[in-house]
């Protein structure tokens, strides 16, 4: 299974440090990555592939949200599905 | 990869847009569970309701937390209870309180369902029902009750009219603590659609499977902030962007439909493509409205644009999902709708206009508090003006108002939650109770006649 992890927020060093030890530490593999400055917001994006993940979903979201707030920054990971349904016919 | 400006949007729709799916409605059919003893029956359809809906809040939570989108309600639509009593007899308020029970023990805000059909007249069953609707809705706090009253095939029943705006205003006075509550969880509807999953009129109409999922999606926040950034265009243009809007909307709501149906084990019906507001502000249909242009909802205008918003939604959504049904539209519960709330203050917006949105919409009038002294002809006047436009229209429109006991034009009543808070409108003062106790059908139109 693939998700998307967003991270928004005021842009500062050590960003993507600090999500890909998260994924990595719980065995998600990130697939892509990409970065751009919208609005004055710094706006990270990151598919992984959470099917070898060692902890479930909720959990795997529950650490993102929780380093998101110890930064500073908004993390987000949500089923890519929501994203392909929306913008793809 | 997916492209960084779609991922943002469908973010924002979500956390500062208010999209939702308000949502996600299993339909039990209870015909198995008629029994002459009305206590075996009761326990039947407390053991069907609990084995078949028991995962349904879990797993709609488990949907929730996957793709980051809010399921705001899980709720459970019943056979209509009418044709229980019409095999057990006794007291049908048995069945409201073992409804209630239900809903408790699997965590569902509502349950929809203590209803009757009686669009052509009564059958065992109805008349017993009907009568036992206030002292359900006094006794429970999660059961909706909804009476159809006319189609387009049948005409009106106008004894049940008649029956109705007694009904509505005993609700009111024995919940006059609870602000009228009890009103405001019973509606009456003309051309009522089976597999509606938004309360208070949702029931598992008997056309239906056994079990089923059904799917109410929203998104008026969306939609207006759309029409925001777009201050200049021309209303093609304006149809245009809420066509790819209600579009985007639906496909989650297809999606979470799906999913939900996959992981109960139940066929998924119908998305319900409709527009529906909350209190919360920046979830207003008013607002969408006031963004295509109006100064304020329910000024001259409002009809043509809520008409072209209604269209514009079902068209963008149609696409998005292989089922649509229930009610489809936008809706504009007064109460329930910080925009309509304030035109409704300031006096910008009237019954009469009201009545007017609701033939070019869905549903009808709903969530729209009365003076406490409005007298039950009244009502049923009300009610028989709406099935009017129902039955000539082909369309769905039903009557949800509450008489507020006790207090007069310009106070207010104050629900809480989704159901919001409004003012007491101002109705006309002139008696219809002569053509009310007439009694008697209105026949189906000619529109009936399409054979």
């Amino acid at each position: 299974m693939r998700a998307i992890i967003s991270v928004i927020g005021k842009d500062t060093f050590g960003i993507l440090a600090k999500v890909s030890s998260v994924c990595s530490e719980n065995r998600a593999n990130i697939i892509d990555v990409t970065q751009s400055v919208l609005q004055e917001m710094f706006v990270m994006v990151m598919m992984v592939d959470i099917s070898d993940a060692k902890c479930d979903f909720s959990t795997l979201k529950a650490t993102l949200e929780k380093t998101g707030e110890d930064i500073g920054m908004q993390i987000n990971i949500m089923h890519e599905d929501i994203f392909n349904s929306m913008h793809r016919i | 990869m997916l492209n960084i400006g779609d991922i943002m949007e469908t973010i924002k729709m979500i956390q500062n847009e208010n999209l939702d799916i308000r949502t996600i409605t299993m339909g039990i059919s209870l015909l198995d569970c008629a029994d002459p003893d009305i206590d075996k029956a009761c326990e039947k359809v407390y053991n069907k309701i609990v084995t078949k809906a028991g995962r349904l809040v879990e797993v709609g939570e488990e949907i929730s937390k996957l793709y980051g989108i809010p399921i705001i309600n899980k709720r459970v639509s019943v056979t209509p209870i009418s044709m229980l009593v019409a095999s057990s007899g006794g007291d049908p308020v048995k069945y409201a309180l073992t409804l209630n029970r239900a809903a408790e023990a699997i965590g569902v805000n509502f349950i929809g369902g203590f209803s009757a059909l009686v669009h052509k007249g009564f059958s065992a069953g109805d008349k017993e029902l009907i009568a036992a609707i206030p002292e359900a809705m006094a006794k429970t706090t999660r059961v909706c009750s909804s009476v159809n009253v006319g189609s387009t095939k049948a005409g009106i029943n106008m004894d049940a009219v008649a029956m109705m705006g007694h009904i509505v205003r005993e609700a009111a006075e024995k919940t006059t603590d609870a602000d009228c509550m009890g009103a405001a969880k019973i509606v009456v509807l003309c051309n009522a659609p089976e597999d509606n999953p938004f309360m208070a009129g949702a029931f598992h109409g008997v056309g239906e499977p056994d079990c089923v999922i059904n799917v109410g999606v929203s998104g008026p926040g969306v939609v207006r902030s759309v029409l925001e950034k777009h201050p200049d265009e021309d209303l093609n243009e304006v149809a245009d962007l809420i066509k790819k809007t209600a579009f985007k909307i639906t496909r989650v709501g297809q999606l979470v439909g799906t999913e939900a149906s996959k992981r109960l084990g139940v066929p998924f019906g119908i998305i319900d493509l409709s527009l529906a507001p909350t209190p919360a502000v920046g979830d207003s249909v008013a607002h969408i409205l006031e963004a295509m242009g109006l100064e304020q909802c329910g000024t001259h205008g409002t009809t043509a644009a809520l008409a072209m918003l209604n269209d514009a939604v079902k068209k963008g959504g149609v696409m998005a999902s292989s089922n649509v049904g229930g009610l489809s539209g936008a809706f504009i519960p007064v109460s329930e709708d910080a925009g309509m709330i304030d035109a409704a203050r300031a006096g910008t917006l009237s019954l009469e206009k009201l009545e007017a949105m609701t033939s070019v919409c869905s549903v009808g009038l709903d969530m729209i508090v009365i003076p406490g002294e409005t007298p039950a002809e009244v009502i049923s006047a009300i009610i028989a003006d709406e099935a009017a436009i129902g039955m000539v229209n082909s369309k769905t429109t039903a009557v949800r108002v509450i008489p507020a006991i006790g207090r007069k034009e310009g106070e207010e009543l104050e629900f809480g939650g989704l159901f919001g808070s409004g003012p007491v409108m101002k109705i006309n003062d002139k008696s219809p109770a002569k053509f009310i106790a007439r009694g008697g059908r209105i026949p189906a139109p000619m529109q009936a006649l399409k054979n």
